[in-house]
C-alpha cells in the first residue's frame, strides 16, 4: 500500500495517527471471498470523524462488498471491524440493528418505498426505532427543508426525478442522525448536472453537521469534487491511500493512472502515436506538479526553450494540482529533469518526436 | 318471472355472496401469511429456511392438484368436525376456503416475491428486523398484487361455489342446476348467468379501482 503523508508548506495537516476515539469504523484485515473470488482480500482502512473519504475502483474491485460489510449486510470471514470504537464481527442480525441505526446509506437506485409519501420514507428509520409519530414528522419536515423539497412531502416517490429521489434518500439516511452516512455510488444513475447538485448537498451536510461520509463511487471525478481522502481498491485490496490532492498530482499504482485518465490532462492521441523511444530531436514530458509548485514560475524559470504541448492545472482540496506534457530539446535533457525535479516536480520521458509533433 | 322465483334468485345471490366473501376472507386471512412465509423461507429470502420451504410447497401443491368436486367430498368429515353438519351453505364455506387458500397462497407468493430486494436491504440498513420487513416493505409494496390477486381469488370462488351445491349449499349454481336444467326453466338459468356476468364485472370493477388507487409504483 502506498500512503500519501507528506504534506507540502501551506497545506492544511492531515494527521497520520488519530486517536482512536475520532476514529467512526475501523476494519483490520477484513476477509470476504466468493466461490474461489477473493472480493475483499485483507483490507484494512479507517474513517476519521467528520472526514470524506471516497474508495474508488473498477466495478468487481470489491467496492460494495466493503461498504456492505461496515453495516453487517455482509459477513466477513476473518478480520475485524469496528464501529464507533466496538467490534461489530461476530454480532448475530438482532444485536447489529442498534449499529445500522447508526450508519445511514444512501443507493444508486435510491431504493424509497413506492408506496410511502415522501416524508413517510423519510420518517421510516425512526418508525422502525419506535419514535413516537409527532417526533417522526417534525424530523421528517426539518430534513426536507435541508434538502430543499419541503413541498414535496406528501408526493409519492415515483412523481419525482431521480435527483429529488436522491434528495429524499438523503434526507431518510439521516432521519436517525447516524455517525455515518454511507454513500453506495449515489450519483451513478444521474445526469452530470443532478450529480453536481447532490455532491454538493453531501459536501455541505458534511460541513454543516459534521457529518462523516463514505462514499464508494466508480467516478474520479466524484471524489475530486468533494473527498478529502481516497482509497483506491483493486481485486479486494487498497492499493493506494491518501489525501485526495496527493493521490491525484503522484498516483502510484497505474489502476489509480487509469481512473485518474478520464480527468487528468492525457497527452492528445496524434502526438502520442508519433513518439519514438529512440532519442533524438525533441523529448515529450509529462510533468506533474502539486501545490505551491503548480503555481510558481516554475516555467518561466526553464533554462531551455520548451514547447507547451497539453496540460492543465487542476485544484484538488484548494491545491493546485498541475500536469503539463512539454516538448524539450533532447540534448537539454539532463539539464532540464534535474532542475524540474529540484522543484519537487515528478518528470517521465515519455518518448521522443523529431521535430514539428 | 315469478314473484316466487324472484325471492329465489333473491336468496340464491345472498348465498353465493355469503359463501364467496366468507370463504374468500378465510383464505385471504390464511393465503396471504402462507404466502409470506414461501417468499421468507426461500433461498436468500428473509428467513431462510429450505426443509420448510419445500414442505409447505408441497402441501401447497397437493392441495392444488385436487379437482374441487373431489375436494368438497373428501373433506366432508373435517366439514362435519367444524361445523357440525356437512350439508348447507355454512358447510361449504369450509371446502371453498381450503380449496382457495393455497390457491391464493400462490398468487400472493408470486406478487410478494416481485418487490425489489434492494427495498428490503434498505431496510434492514436502516436497522429494521423481519418484522419491520414485512410490516413496511413487502406488504406494503406488494399490496397492489395481493389485491388483484384477491379479485381473481373472489371470482374463481364464485365459479366453485356453483359446485357446492352438490351438497345442498345453495347459492345461484344450485338454482340454475335445479331450475334452470333440471326443471328447464330457460328463464331462471338465463337470469342466473345474467346475474353471475353482473357480480363477476362488478368484483373485477371494484378490484381494478382499488388496485389503481393503491398502486404508486411509475
Amino acid at each position: 500500500m502506498n500512503s500519501h503523508v507528506s504534506v507540502p508548506d501551506g497545506t492544511r495537516a492531515v494527521v497520520a495517527d488519530t486517536a482512536q476515539a475520532d476514529d467512526v469504523v475501523r476494519l483490520d484485515n477484513v476477509k470476504r471471498h466468493f466461490g474461489a473470488t477473493p472480493a475483499l482480500d485483507g483490507v484494512s482502512l479507517t474513517v476519521r470523524k467528520g472526514e470524506i473519504l471516497g474508495i474508488i475502483g473498477r466495478s468487481g474491485a470489491g467496492k460494495s462488498t466493503l461498504i456492505r460489510c461496515l453495516n453487517g449486510l455482509e459477513r466477513p470471514e476473518s478480520g475485524s471491524i469496528f464501529v464507533e470504537g466496538r467490534q461489530i464481527t461476530g454480532l448475530d442480525e438482532r444485536q447489529l440493528q442498534p449499529f445500522r441505526r447508526r450508519i445511514g446509506m444512501i443507493f444508486q437506485h435510491f431504493n424509497l418505498l413506492s408506496a410511502k409519501t415522501v416524508e413517510e420514507n423519510v420518517a421510516l428509520p425512526l418508525k422502525i426505532e419506535g419514535r413516537p409519530r409527532a417526533e417522526r414528522f417534525n424530523r421528517a419536515r426539518e430534513l426536507l427543508e435541508l434538502v430543499g423539497l419541503s413541498d414535496k412531502a406528501k408526493a409519492y416517490p415515483s412523481s419525482l426525478s431521480g435527483g429529488q429521489k436522491q434528495r429524499v434518500g438523503i434526507a431518510r439516511a439521516l432521519a436517525a442522525r447516524p455517525a455515518l452516512l454511507l454513500s453506495d455510488e449515489a450519483t451513478s444513475a444521474l445526469d452530470p448536472e443532478t450529480t453536481r447538485s447532490i455532491l454538493a448537498l453531501l459536501k455541505d451536510i458534511n460541513r454543516k453537521l459534521g457529518l462523516t461520509i463514505l462514499l464508494i463511487t466508480h467516478e474520479m471525478e466524484v471524489v475530486r469534487s468533494i473527498g478529502d481522502r481516497v482509497a483506491v481498491i483493486d481485486a479486494g485490496k487498497i492499493v493506494e491511500e491518501g489525501p485526495v490532492w496527493s493521490v491525484f498530482a503522484d498516483p502510484q499504482t497505474d489502476i489509480t493512472k487509469s481512473l485518474l485518465a478520464g480527468i487528468r490532462p492525457q497527452l492528445p492521441a496524434h502526438i502520442a502515436s508519433g513518439l519514438s523511444p529512440v532519442p533524438g530531436g525533441e523529448a515529450v514530458l509529462g510533468v506533474d506538479l502539486a501545490g505551491t509548485a503548480a503555481q510558481g514560475t516554475l516555467l518561466a524559470d526553464l533554462p531551455v526553450a520548451f514547447r507547451l504541448l497539453h496540460g492543465g492545472v487542476d485544484h484538488v482540496q484548494d491545491q493546485a494540482v498541475a500536469r503539463l506534457y512539454l516538448a524539450v530539446p533532447s540534448g537539454a535533457l539532463d539539464k532540464v529533469v534535474p532542475f524540474l525535479e529540484a522543484r519537487s516536480a515528478r518528470v517521465e520521458v515519455l518518448g521522443y518526436v523529431s521535430g514539428n509533433a | 318471472m315469478s314473484p316466487v322465483m324472484l325471492d329465489l334468485l333473491i336468496q340464491s345471490v345472498w348465498e353465493t355472496l355469503l359463501m364467496t366473501g366468507a370463504s374468500g376472507l378465510i383464505s385471504l386471512a390464511a393465503g396471504l401469511p402462507l404466502g409470506l412465509a414461501l417468499v421468507a423461507t426461500d433461498r436468500g429470502g428473509i428467513a431462510p429456511n429450505p426443509w420448510l420451504n419445500s414442505a409447505l410447497g408441497a402441501v401447497i401443491n397437493a392441495f392444488r392438484s385436487v379437482p374441487f368436486i373431489i375436494l368438497l367430498v373428501a373433506l366432508i368429515p373435517v366439514t362435519r368436525f367444524i361445523v357440525g353438519t356437512s350439508i348447507g351453505m355454512w358447510a361449504a364455506i369450509v371446502p371453498l376456503s381450503i380449496g382457495a387458500t393455497p390457491y391464493y397462497a400462490r398468487i400472493a407468493e408470486v406478487s410478494l416475491r416481485e418487490v425489489d430486494r434492494g427495498l428490503i436491504e434498505a431496510v434492514r440498513a436502516m436497522g429494521g428486523n423481519r418484522w419491520a420487513i414485512i410490516r413496511e416493505v413487502l406488504v406494503p409494496e406488494a399490496l397492489p398484487g395481493i389485491v388483484a390477486g384477491f379479485t381473481v381469488t373472489l371470482v374463481t370462488l364464485i365459479g366453485a361455489s356453483a359446485m357446492a351445491g352438490a351438497i345442498g349449499a345453495g347459492g345461484l349454481g344450485d338454482l340454475a342446476i335445479r331450475y334452470g336444467y333440471q326443471r328447464f326453466e330457460t328463464s331462471i338459468m338465463v337470469a342466473v348467468v345474467i346475474v353471475l356476468i353482473v357480480l363477476v364485472c362488478g368484483i373485477q370493477w371494484v378490484g381494478d379501482r382499488l388496485v389503481k388507487r393503491l398502486d404508486h409504483r411509475v
